[in-house]
């Protein structure tokens, strides 16, 4: 069943090649609209797989790593493979009708599925330079997506996007080199082994703070935020919802997160620090919010807060902290990629993005008016939404764990998220109806069937923490970052 | 010690990104940072009087650069090649929009 491995690259990059080369804008929706099925439909298997057999190593072109490249499925990265693939498939049905507003769809299609192998490449991959690589693909595709519009706004946003992501990649290739010339191999479990039969040598914390910065920027932790809030908002609405959904967590979170719990191993000062700076996103991202007027922007700061969120779990160390952390990166996927989408969904019946222009959307486009009630409860962590439950759990492992004013500030977050979201509430879909709002008619069904079935994942989402449930899909990746560099023995082991 | 000369041409494209204001001096302060990181790449895997890894029957191997990095950078060359390729193309839009490459001037964006 290893065969099945590869496919999460091949068939994206292999769909990107077809759709350029046949310029039918018919064959590219449906084709598109395929691919990340089949991505689904392939990711959920993958968690029966890795059920039944544990951890699975593919080794690409038959060369028995560490001399090849493998790549390696256990149950963090079905995790992140089914959030990344299940936002993809509803960002493409939405896309039919959405990006018909814009020229050659056939091109759109193709950088989209260009990002997506390349996020699903990060997450399966068990070697450090094709991790840069993949890293690389995905982000010179959200290059170009971000300035698809080609306004001046948007460029301007990409080119920002573009500078500094590019002096993250270099700092994460600087780390990659300088971990080959001290181990002499690029496999990560190949790597992880070397370091643990060595002693601590003065390399690795100059390696890991490379690392941090590198990772950090693409995840938009809050030092590192400042690209953020242009580029985001500034790509169409389904590309926005891929960005803030997964993108930062695939190329960010994931990348920190396999790196140092398991190649590089974890020490308590690290998470010392990974905990202070989540706190940080968490608070500086939500005051900034509360002062936007523009939606989009607005839902652009509050991805840096709930990145802080998904940060300070994971960092607590402890086993419910990092089940919250994963929990909370599940359901920021699903509920901020449905707040982009709505936010699409607005600017395409209104022409603005500005809340003060506004007012009484609730009559005029109930299905939008409605999802986006619920998506704005989720994140503001109001029950029995699925934000309430994975940000409980932060807050309780937190005060376990004995961090009282860590508990304080998320508490404090959640509250000024709520306040924030409500403004949105108050102004956009409730409020005065406008003088123009007149002509203002629901989105097309293809819009809508997305924004419905991520509110009813909004809804039901709790359901993942029930025992049944929990010990197959969350539990199981939680075990993954606690055992940390057991990592190289178990895919040393499944490599025969 | 030419190590370090690496180390000083990765810091002259940080400073060319950080200070410049001009759209193509900030994409050439990128190239300088990828030239320095391919230089520091094929210095990893260099041997004093080595000898190219081919493998020969009639001749016993010794000391051999490593040619692992030299992989690498042909590949990091390609992504740089395609990064720089959208950079310069942004920027040209970029002036097509604002009329000036002077990123003091192009500020529509703010908050």
């Amino acid at each position: 069943m290893n065969h099945l491995i590869p496919l999460f690259v091949a068939i994206p990059l292999g769909s990107a090649f077809l759709i350029s080369l046949i310029k039918n804008k018919c064959f590219a929706d449906s084709w598109a609209n395929l691919a990340t099925f089949s991505l689904l439909c392939l990711s959920v298997y993958s968690l029966f797989l890795t059920r039944a057999n544990g951890t699975m190593v593919y080794k690409m072109g038959g060369w028995i790593p560490p001399i090849g490249i493998s790549l390696v499925l256990d149950a963090l990265s079905v995790l992140l493979l089914i959030t990344v693939n299940l936002i993809a498939l509803f960002a493409t049905i939405y896309s039919l009708s959405y990006m018909e507003r814009y020229t050659s769809k056939g091109k759109f299609y193709t950088l989209f599925l260009l990002m997506l192998g390349g996020m699903n490449g990060v997450i399966i991959t068990g070697d450090m330079f094709n991790l840069f690589v993949f890293l690389e693909i995905a982000s010179v595709a959200s290059y170009a997506l971000v300035a698809f519009g080609v306004e001046a706004e948007e460029l301007e946003a990409s080119f920002k996007y573009m500078v500094l992501s590019c002096v993250a990649s270099s700092f994460v290739l600087l780390g990659i080199a300088l971990l080959y010339s001290y181990t002499s191999s690029l496999n990560m479990a190949d790597i992880s082994r070397v370091l643990q039969s060595r002693e601590e040598g003065k390399i690795i914390p100059f390696v890991s703070v490379l690392f941090l910065m590198g990772f950090g920027l693409k995840a938009a932790i809050v030092p590192f935020h400042a690209w953020l809030p242009d580029a985001h908002p500034s790509a169409p609405a389904p590309i926005s919802a891929m960005l803030s959904g997964v993108l930062i967590k695939a190329l960010g979170i994931y990348a920190i997160l396999r790196i140092f719990f398991s190649v590089l191993g974890i020490s308590q000062s690290f998470l010392t620090v990974l905990m202070v700076l989540g706190t940080l996103s968490m608070v500086v991202g939500v005051f900034l919010a509360i002062g936007q007027w523009d939606f989009k922007r607005l839902l652009a700061y509050h991805s840096i807060s709930q990145i802080g969120y998904v940060i300070l779990g994971i960092s607590l160390g402890t086993p419910l902290g990092i089940l919250g952390g994963l929990f909370h990166l599940f359901n920021h996927s699903v509920f901020k990629s449905l707040l982009f989408l709505n936010s699409g969904a607005v600017v395409y019946a209104t022409g603005t993005r500005d809340l003060r222009k506004m007012g009484g959307l609730r009559e005029r486009m109930p299905v939008t008016g409605s999802t986006c009630m619920i998506a704005s409860m989720s994140i503001s962590g109001i029950p029995p939404f699925n934000g309430f439950w994975s940000k409980l759990i932060i807050i309780i492992a937190c005060i376990q764990a004995g961090h009282l004013g860590y508990a304080f500030w998320a508490v404090l977050a959640s509250l000024l998220t709520l306040s924030s979201f409500m403004k949105v509430q108050r102004y956009a879909f409730f409020g005065k109806k406008k003088e123009s709002s007149q002509s203002i008619k629901e989105v097309p069904l293809s819009m809508r069937i997305p924004m419905i079935v991520l509110s009813l994942i909004c809804i039901v989402g709790g359901v993942l923490l029930i025992p049944a449930l929990r010990n197959n899909f969350l539990g199981p990746a939680t075990d993954v970052l606690l055992k940390g560099t057991d990592y190289a023995r178990i895919v040393m082991e499944n490599l025969r | 010690m030419i190590y370090l000369l690496c180390f000083v041409l990765f810091c002259i494209g940080l400073y060319c990104i950080l200070v410049k204001k001009n759209l193509i001096k900030i994409i050439i302060g990128i190239s300088i940072i990828d030239y320095s990181l391919y230089l520091f790449l094929i210095l990893i895997g260099y041997r004093m009087q080595g000898r190219a890894p081919i493998h020969s029957p009639v001749q016993r191997i010794e000391n051999m650069v490593d040619p692992l990095p030299q992989a690498l950078v042909l590949t990091a060359i390609v992504i740089g090649l395609a990064v720089l390729a959208l950079l310069i193309s942004i920027a040209v839009r970029l002036y097509d929009k604002y009329g000036t490459f002077d990123i003091t001037k192009i500020r529509k964006l703010k908050g």
